[in-house]
């Protein structure tokens, strides 16, 4: 396929899709599929047939709409009017008075103007839940591709990465460094082969940001990546998905063999002199193998454990070739970089922390969903304007951000902007993007405990600090919430987190005494309530000898 | 060799047939080893010693790495799973919500702990660190099944029916 072919594709799907008069976009993600999403389907097509209304309106499913907790949600185009909690009912009416009737049901919808959407900037997810995400034509016709022709037939590879470093993008797997520095370290390595690797592990338990855009957007991951394999110099590419991920394998699956039957991947990508494959690599449930260099080795066959850096994947990665990994995240903000230019993107979000960010908001929280906020807006408004703040009878007490490597924010730090150096110095992270909000139910000692089990659990062993330390930390712990712990555990367990945190040989180890060193710093008199009355210290008198 | 297998297992049993065609779409390159070991259990249901045997031979990889790397991932199963699956999201957003609860209750009513099965064989109990429908959390999946916004009743009432059920058709 030639470029203008490209272009000739999106006029004619969106002639197609000009010709329904309405499309109902229902969500087809799996949190609203829990909820009866495919019931809600099926009330809608058979409606609409009984109706007689075929030929006028179509019904598609796309990704997740972002308000998963409200499922299934459903979206009427072109007027984008929004329904919420939508059972087979629900679904009858709408077809009845708003598709047939044209008057949408203003009783169901849910207002846009509210804060949980008018708070948000999409960017990664602008598509998601727009449009179907198994059909190629769909992605084309919102200008998919069109970001990768550019790259290909009017810049050089040195101007695309010049691109990506003008906008400031910082990889969104947690550590966040600078991608077009990444990319630039790999484009000078001289070697023939080279490698891009996308990241699509999610390993952070309570983050499904990843999914939900290999699931509701494939195409746009694969456009990114192929514009990593141009600016770089690669002609294969690898994503590493989690094997509990099967739908958005399927998807990828998809989306992989429509980008060749297209042209925009496989052999000289439209009509130049440019070639670049995308293959699949399925994980198989170790959480360290989100670890680039151990994901770098489960590639390869073998078991996924994390090697010293330097050498970093930049220099000597895949099979021992310079190899570029990124997260999903991290790509799917590449085509609208290349489409808008470096600068559009950095005007977004702070200085230092460029554009948007994805957070999966989860936990004692009204709106409960995926939502994606410029960089730098206060946690305040995340929690409270956006997700409506804790439901009824319960109280805010802290924000859990960055999974098992990150911290708990407590409420004296609402006002804290969410970007990587003010997470930073409270002691969290960004991490991935899981955020769950915690009310007084919540004990931050077991929160602690339940982090810590699942590090010592996951470490692979491979370093004693932290095959050893996490086992300890976690005995601790469990001493602490049993109430059988002493003033003298507790400074023990600060050393050894501390221990542990400074000898690891990779992040696991480096980070898991995180979610205990923030607490401590947070909620230290939970721990200091739970500990053993002081008369019986000395002799042992209650409880076994130390 | 491998390459060119057709009906190679001396059981006659044709899944290996099936293993086979997995083998050669990789060329029976020793880095599709995990892939390889995904298609086996897709194929058997589980991971064999005797597979593991079979994936190392076609691989030309020893069996201690088949093993290493079959035993490091808690994807890949080397017992025989139950009748019924229950996947229980233990993750942040579903321990938040109140999933150790559940946990415990279906430990208590299946009479064994999570990662095991039945000892007749019934219901496996899986653990799974998150699924993706945080917002619905907690969160099963019963066999095929997706239980949101789960509660302890429902998710031992429903466990109870997997096991009646199996006992019915037992009888
Ligand atoms: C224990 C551990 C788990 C990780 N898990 C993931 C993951 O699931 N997804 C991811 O993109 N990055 C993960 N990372 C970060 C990656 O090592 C790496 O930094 C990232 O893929 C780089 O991409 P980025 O620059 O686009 O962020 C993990 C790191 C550690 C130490
Ligand atoms: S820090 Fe933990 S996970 Fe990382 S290499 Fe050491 S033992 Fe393995
Ligand atoms: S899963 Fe349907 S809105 Fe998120
Ligand atoms: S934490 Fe349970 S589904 Fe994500």
């Amino acid at each position: 396929m030639t470029v203008e072919e490209l272009r000739e594709l999106a006029e004619k799907e969106r002639a197609r899709q000009a010709g329904f008069g309405k499309r109902v976009l229902y969500c087809s993600a799996a949190g609203c599929v829990s909820c009866g999403g495919n019931a809600t389907r099926d009330a809608f097509k058979k409606a609409i047939r009984d109706q007689g209304l075929d030929e006028s309106c179509e019904v598609v499913g796309t990704g997740c709409m972002g308000l998963c907790g409200k499922g299934p949600l459903v979206k009427v185009a072109p007027d984008e009017t929004l329904y919420a909690s939508v059972d087979a009912a629900a679904a009858e009416r709408i077809v009845d008075e708003h598709l047939k009737g044209g008057n949408p049901v203003e009783a169901m919808a849910l207002d846009t103007d509210a804060p949980f959407f008018a708070e948000q900037t999409k960017i990664v997810l602008e598509d998601c839940g727009r449009i179907d995400a198994m059909r190629i034509e769909e992605y084309v016709a919102v200008g998919g591709y069109e970001a990768l022709a550019k790259a290909i037939t009017e810049l050089s590879p040195p101007e695309v990465i010049e691109e990506i470093r003008k906008s400031g993008l910082r990889g969104r797997g947690g550590a966040g460094y600078p991608t077009g520095l990444k990319w630039s370290i790999v484009r000078k390595a001289t070697s023939e082969q080279k490698y891009v690797v996308c990241n699509a592990d999610e390993g952070d338990p309570g983050a499904f940001m990843d999914r939900s855009v290999l699931e509701g957007d494939p195409h746009r991951v694969l456009e990114g990546m192929a514009i990593a394999g141009y600016a770089v110099g690669a002609n294969q590419g690898y994503i590493y998905v989690r094997a509990e991920y099967p739908l958005a394998i399927e998807r990828l699956k998809l989306a992989i063999k429509q980008a060749e039957r297209a042209g925009v991947l496989g052999n000289r990508i439209l009509d130049s002199g440019f070639s670049f494959r995308i293959d699949l690599r399925m994980g198989a449930g170790a959480f360290v193998c989100g670890e680039e260099t151990a994901l770098l080795r489960s590639i390869e066959g073998r078991r996924g454990r994390p090697k010293p850096r330097p050498p970093y994947p930049s220099e000597k990665g895949l099979f021992g070739m310079p190899t570029v990994i990124n997260n999903v995240e991290t790509f799917a903000n590449i085509a609208p970089i290349l489409a808008r230019g470096g600068a559009w993107f950095a005007s977004i979000g702070t200085a230092k922390s460029a554009g948007t960010k994805v957070f999966a908001l989860a936990g004692k929280i009204r709106n409960t969903g995926l939502i994606e906020v410029p960089m730098g807006i206060p946690l305040r408004r995340i929690v409270y304007d956006i997700g409506g703040g804790p439901p009824e009878g319960a109280e805010f007490k802290a924000a859990q951000t960055g999974g098992p490597s990150g911290g708990c924010i407590p409420a004296e730090h609402l006002d804290l902007p969410v970007d990587y150096e003010s997470l930073a110095a409270v002691g969290s992270i960004m991490g991935s993007g899981g955020l769950i909000v915690m009310d007084s139910e919540s004990n931050m000692v077991d929160v602690a405990k339940f982090f810590m089990e699942f590090s010592m659990e996951e470490s692979c062993g491979k370093c004693v600090p932290c095959r050893i330390g996490t086992k300890h930390i976690h005995g601790l712990l469990d001493r602490v919430s049993r109430g059988e712990a002493t003033p003298d555990d507790v400074a023990l367990l600060e050393e050894l987190c501390v221990m542990v945190k400074e000898t690891s040989l990779c992040g696991l180890g480096q980070s898991a005494p995180n979610p205990v060193l923030s607490t401590l710093r947070f909620f230290r008199d939970e721990y200091e309530k739970k500990l053993r009355p002081a008369e019986t210290f000395a002799g042992g008198v209650a409880g076994e000898a130390k | 060799m491998a390459t060119t297998t057709k009906a190679t297992h001396p059981s006659g049993d044709n899944r290996f047939k099936l293993l086979d065609r997995a083998i050669n779409v990789h060329h029976a390159s020793g880095n599709a080893l995990i892939e390889v070991l995904h298609a086996a259990q897709g194929i058997f249901g589980y991971l064999e010693d005797d597979i593991l045997v079979y994936i190392g031979h076609a691989l030309k990889r020893p069996l201690s790495q088949v093993y290493g790397v079959a035993t490091f991932y808690n994807y890949f199963r080397l017992k025989p799973a139950g009748e019924h699956t229950v996947v229980l999201c233990t993750g942040t957003a579903c321990y938040v919500k109140g999933a150790a609860q559940i946990q415990a209750a279906l430990e208590h009513r299946c009479g064994c702990k999570f990662g095991q099965t039945t000892p007749d064989g019934k219901v496996s109990l899986v653990q799974a660190r998150c699924i993706g429908s945080c917002g619905l959390a907690p969160v099963a999946v019963m066999d095929d099944d997706v239980a949101a916004k789960l509660t302890v009743d429902e998710a031992v009432r429903r466990v109870g029916a997997f096991m009646q059920a199996t006992e019915e058709v037992a009888k």
